[in-house]
């Protein structure tokens, strides 16, 4: 790929980081305030988990996929 | 834009969820577009992709277009049987693709289907080829996406013309902007969403009905007929819900349908093309082989754990004229509003979307790219330049989708059009394989026998299908059995139109005079040196890992047999 072009993966990290972000947080609201969404098995409180492993894999990805400056040895490839 | 007679309901955060979806892929769009300038960037997306991104970008145009909600539908109909579409009737192809038919795609250097058929049999074969495929693929884009649009309106109670503009002119944006590359990097996403959004479906199901063990005594205690094994009940045509027999499923499907589909339907194909070596190009189908066996975990499972948890869905005819009546249409939905919370289920309803979409961007993409190079580019006496083909490409896009917003349109006002369409799709794909694999492994196939066995084998497919629709008797002899069903009529269609194009082709070309094999050179097994592999470790080697996921196939199959 491009050597400058920001990674895909970079991309799917933020967006399941800001998704776990969303989904925990309503789960845990959901928790503490029960709302009217009567859901099978809502005791298992799968937002809590389900948001939760978003944000951890979601932060994986977007660290280890982060864009970084472009080295030496790379610059004198695009010059060729 | 929602009413009261959806099936489900969408809070802030959902909607928020489903907002910034759309945000993203826009964004990822007008992002790349800097990164696409020459043809071979907009057209191939650079040939810089790794064999993880081709493969997963290769299942994900599939997964568009009903795949998801449609096949748990049909797991809540036929039950376990639906499987054989994701197993026997795709890895198999998939392997043939990667081992034996991608290094003469890749080395030939074409951008196409049809590109290779020119180089191999000239131009009569490419531009018979281009013309249907680019027909066929633009007017499934417009069925698609007014499938989506009425899932839409049942699921969310979303206003049809709003879906259809919405998500077409994103597909379109984004298609426009950075090309195949910006296609395939958002297929890559919407790989991840439709994963993450619909896998809590199985989890939350299997926990409710107690295992699979539990499951299944559910299923025969809500209703007759065996419905959770693979290959015990296709030994006669009525013992099983599809009325198919196993050598419809074996030779049908498996070997002639699924082979056409996933070695030559350039939707596909494409995104194969784009891997950054050979070895990269083989190894992409393999892992989307892989990916592609888990699938019926999101897609067969919710219907079947439907069947256990939720029986009493009916057909959509008998759901229309029934008061509080649900289809099982409309089952993979319900299993959602069924399971998932806030939040939740914004996200399972960003995997829906992300399936239409990502199938939808993977028709205007390849319909761009057929357009330019096979049809208009040959008409074009004067040389163009580069750029000139990079913007008639971006405005291909525009057309297409245009073209794909009409058909949705009149589809609207003839949905019986989409029955037709459907079936001419399948028409094609099947004489369209024996045209490239006898091309690709018998360098005696001449040119004028490649364009007259597929002229033939699509003409004799569409003679089957109206034969059988004037006189309904027919369907004995076609379908080997007058109980069979539409799906297992296609099937035999489809396995008597190769046979037909293979045997044209093998006649004609014993008749007229082969290309001198010089000129065969990349393109025909027997004339071509394959580079070697012996230099790489044995885990670095496409065949090891072809044979892996051909092993964990096999042991579904008798697992589940």
């Amino acid at each position: 790929m491009h050597k400058k072009m920001i990674s895909i993966w970079f991309f799917i990290g933020a967006l399941l980081t800001v998704y776990g972000v969303l989904i925990f947080g309503a789960g845990i609201y959901d928790l503490i305030v029960p709302g009217k969404h009567n859901v099978v098995l809502r005791e298992l409180h799968a937002g809590v988990w389900w948001g939760a492993l978003l944000i951890v894999v979601g932060l994986v990805y977007t660290i280890k996929f982060r864009p970084k400056k472009v080295d030496e040895p790379e610059k004198k490839d695009e010059l060729k | 834009m929602q009413n009261s007679g959806a099936l489900v309901s969408l809070n802030g955060v959902d909607i928020a969820i489903v907002a910034i979806y759309f945000l993203v892929v826009l964004g990822i769009g007008f992002y790349l577009k800097r990164f696409t300038k020459t043809g071979n960037d907009f057209f191939m997306a650079g040939r810089e992709m790794t064999a993880w991104i081709a493969g997963l970008s290769f299942v994900a145009a599939n997964l568009g277009a009903l795949e998801l909600m449609g096949w748990a539908a049909s797991a809540y109909q036929y039950g376990i049987l639906a499987t054989h579409w994701y197993w026997i009737g795709a890895i198999p192809a998939m392997l043939f693709l990667a081992i034996i038919m991608m290094p003469f795609y890749y080395i030939s250097k074409t951008h196409s289907v049809p590109g290779y058929l020119q180089l191999r049999f000239g131009d009569a074969s490419r531009t018979l080829s281009a013309l249907c495929f680019g027909f066929m693929t633009v007017l499934m884009s417009g069925i698609n996406m007014y499938s989506m649009a009425l899932v839409m309106k049942v699921v969310l109670g979303w206003d049809i013309n709003f879906s259809i503009w919405v998500s077409s002119i994103t597909v379109a944006l984004y298609v426009f902007a950075g090309g195949l590359l910006s296609a395939i990097f958002n297929e890559v996403l919407q790989f991840m969403l439709i994963w993450l959004g619909a896998l809590l479906v199985p989890i939350i199901g299997m926990i409710e009905a107690g295992g699979w063990g539990k499951m299944v005594a559910k299923i025969h205690e809500n209703y007759q007929g065996d419905f959770t094994h693979l290959w015990r009940s296709i030994g006669s045509f009525s013992d099983n819900p599809m009325g198919i027999h196993w050598t419809g499923i074996v030779f049908g499907l498996g070997a002639i349908i699924s082979m056409g589909y996933w070695t030559t339907d350039f939707l596909v194909v494409q995104r194969v093309l784009t891997a950054k070596d050979l070895r990269s190009a083989k190894m992409a189908p393999i892992i989307g082989a892989g990916f592609k066996m888990m699938v019926p975990l999101i897609v067969i499972l919710p219907g079947l754990l439907g069947l256990a948890v939720m029986p009493g869905l009916v057909g959509e005819s008998q759901a229309v004229v029934t008061a509080g009546a649900h289809s099982y249409n409309e089952v993979l939905p319900l299993m959602m509003a069924r399971y998932l919370g806030p939040g939740l289920l914004g996200l399972g309803i960003t995997a829906l979307i992300a399936g239409f979409m990502s199938g939808m961007a993977g028709n205007v993409s390849a319909f761009a790219t057929v357009w330019t190079y096979d049809i208009y580019k040959p008409l074009r006496k004067k040389q163009m330049s580069d750029a000139h083909f990079v913007k008639v490409g971006r405005w291909t896009t525009i057309l297409g989708v245009l073209v794909s917003i009409g058909t949705a349109y009149l589809v609207m006002q003839f949905a019986s059009i989409m029955d037709y369409v459907q079936a001419l799709f399948s028409f094609f794909i099947a004489p369209l394989f024996g045209t490239v694999l006898l091309g690709m492994l018998w360098k005696r196939a001449t040119s004028a026998g490649g364009f007259w066995g597929l002229l033939a084998g699509t003409a004799s497919s569409i003679g089957m299908y109206a034969w059988v629709k004037i006189d309904p008797a027919a369907l004995r002899i076609i379908a080997l059995s007058p109980n069979a069903k539409a799906m297992a009529e296609n099937m035999y269609r489809a396995l008597w139109s190769c046979l037909i194009c293979f045997a044209v082709t093998i006649i004609v070309s014993l008749f007229t005079k082969p290309k001198p094999e010089s000129e065969l050179n990349g393109l025909v097994r027997s004339c071509t040196v394959l580079p070697s592999e012996k230099h790489l470790k044995l885990v670095q080697r496409p065949i090891f890992w072809a044979g892996v996921v051909c092993a964990v196939f096999i042991a579904l199959n008798v697992i589940f047999w």
